[in-house]
């Protein structure tokens, strides 16, 4: 089974590959300089969503009560904290790294291997990293805009960590008996689609065009993750503020 | 009797004078507490009745708004491309598009907690940035960010910043590529296209 997960991924290096090979579209924006293979995986990424995961998340969320989905997302989350934590402290913050190990200290004990997220109520907050995070703090840039099979958004930097770094730091993957990691696998996409239904129908009703919609959200989303929340603010070149201000509509 | 009308002069100019000397972060706390005061109260609202919450969003939030702003923001290079009726039929159908996206995600409010982060501004700015955090026990809080403006009418929004995603430049991308298909008409299409095919579940944003 180890090893259709491995077929898993050379599968999806070969689509992307062959998808590049294909193509050399561009549709004006520089981040996005591969747009012609992103928009033709991203709708592929699209169908695999609307035939197969989304249906069976809002089955999961129809059939299984508010607390149980709060406890399996949170013994996802749990598990997740260690890899944060290590990120914090590559990316030199011991302390929120410090935090994170406390947090899977406590949750995995008190917690109920998990299930409950007590370190929160005990002022222990949540952190958000990975490894393209931290090759980000490093001082790596992005790259291009990457959609990646399966996965979704990405980019060259956040793409190559997910696949050759995050990976490794995944717990579930050193879980030894092969149809209890898959188990694990399986339901861990289901919930985190569930937990995403209510931002993909938000999605689907602010954006003009979803691709691009994503694509500025993500490289967004992810500069802004890179700094903490803080990125340092850039001029806008574009904010012709001509006879607008002060019109209040 | 003319005691009384300049009294209520008075409390007219007060009213006035008021709306216009509340400290940005104060205006958001106090749109922010009355909003979700009654969301949590409303079981309309709670059920995800949409016309109830556009009409709520419509009184308490809009008019803190600079919808022409935030319209010449997302068209970015391409608005002075726009003549006079072209911009005001975008402003419209723009600001239909953010109301509706607003109410839907207020509509998907649960028990999150905002907390606002203390203001970093200096006594004479015009344009600053009021910073709180949505905080979910077991998620990473999510800024939501608002840059706003003074302006004589007090001070007003220009954007919104979702953790760290501009919910009116993110629209750029897409609004030059429509003007490069098919110029700021075709732009205006799309949008009042758009609003109209949200029509059937939404209701009332559309004015």
């Amino acid at each position: 089974m180890k090893r259709n997960l491995i077929m898993l991924r050379r599968f999806s290096v070969l689509l992307m590959v062959g998808g590049l090979a294909g193509c050399a579209t561009t549709g004006g924006n520089p981040d996005d300089p591969l747009e012609g293979y992103n928009r033709a995986m991203f709708s592929f990424n699209d169908s695999v969503d609307k035939a197969v995961i989304k249906p069976v998340a809002q089955g999961y969320k129809a059939v299984m009560p508010g607390f149980a989905r709060t406890g399996v997302s949170n013994f996802f989350s749990n598990l997740g904290d260690v890899w944060i934590g290590i990120n914090n402290v590559l990316q030199g913050k011991p302390g929120d790294g410090v935090s994170d190990f406390g947090r899977f200290a406590i949750n995995t004990t008190m917690g109920i291997l998990g299930l409950l997220d007590v370190a929160s109520d005990a002022g222990l907050e949540k952190h958000n990293e990975d490894f393209g995070q931290t090759l980000g703090r490093w001082g790596v840039g992005s790259g291009a805009y990457v959609v990646l099979p399966f996965l979704g958004p990405s980019s060259v930097r956040d793409g190559f960590s997910v696949l050759a770094v995050d990976w490794h730091g995944d717990p579930v993957r050193r879980v030894g008996d092969v149809p209890t990691r898959n188990e694990l696998y399986g339901v861990r996409i289901i919930d985190t689609r569930a937990n995403l239904l209510d931002a993909s129908r938000l999605l689907e009703e602010a954006a003009l065009d979803r691709y691009s919609y994503v694509r500025g959200a993500f490289l967004q989303r992810r500069r802004s993750l890179v700094y903490d929340g803080n990125p340092p603010r850039e001029p806008d070149p574009e904010d012709v503020d001509t006879g607008a201000q002060g019109s209040t509509r | 009797m003319i005691r009384l009308i300049s009294a209520f002069c008075l409390s007219l100019l007060a009213a006035s004078a008021g709306a216009e000397d509340i400290a940005p972060d104060a205006l958001i706390k106090g749109i922010s507490d009355d909003v979700i005061g009654i969301i949590k109260q409303d079981k309309d609202i709670k059920a995800g009745d949409r016309k109830k919450i556009d009409a709520l969003v419509d009184a308490k939030v809009l008019p803190h708004f600079n919808f022409a702003r935030m319209t010449a923001l997302a068209m970015g290079r391409n608005w002075p491309k726009a003549n006079a009726a072209q911009r005001d039929a975008l402003i419209t159908e723009f600001r239909n598009l953010l109301v509706r996206t607003y109410s839907g995600a207020l509509s998907t409010y649960k028990d999150e907690v905002i907390e606002f982060k203390p203001l970093r501004a200096a006594p004479g700015d015009t344009d600053v940035t009021v910073r709180t955090q949505v905080k979910r026990p077991g998620n990473a809080p999510v800024s939501i960010d608002y840059s706003m403006e003074k302006t004589p009418t007090g001070w007003k929004v220009y954007d919104v910043v979702v953790g760290g995603v501009s919910l009116v430049t993110n629209y750029r991308d897409s609004f030059n590529a429509e003007i490069r298909a098919s110029g700021v008409d075709g732009l205006i299409k799309s949008l009042s296209d758009k609003n109209r095919s949200l029509e059937p579940q939404g209701g009332a944003a559309s004015k």
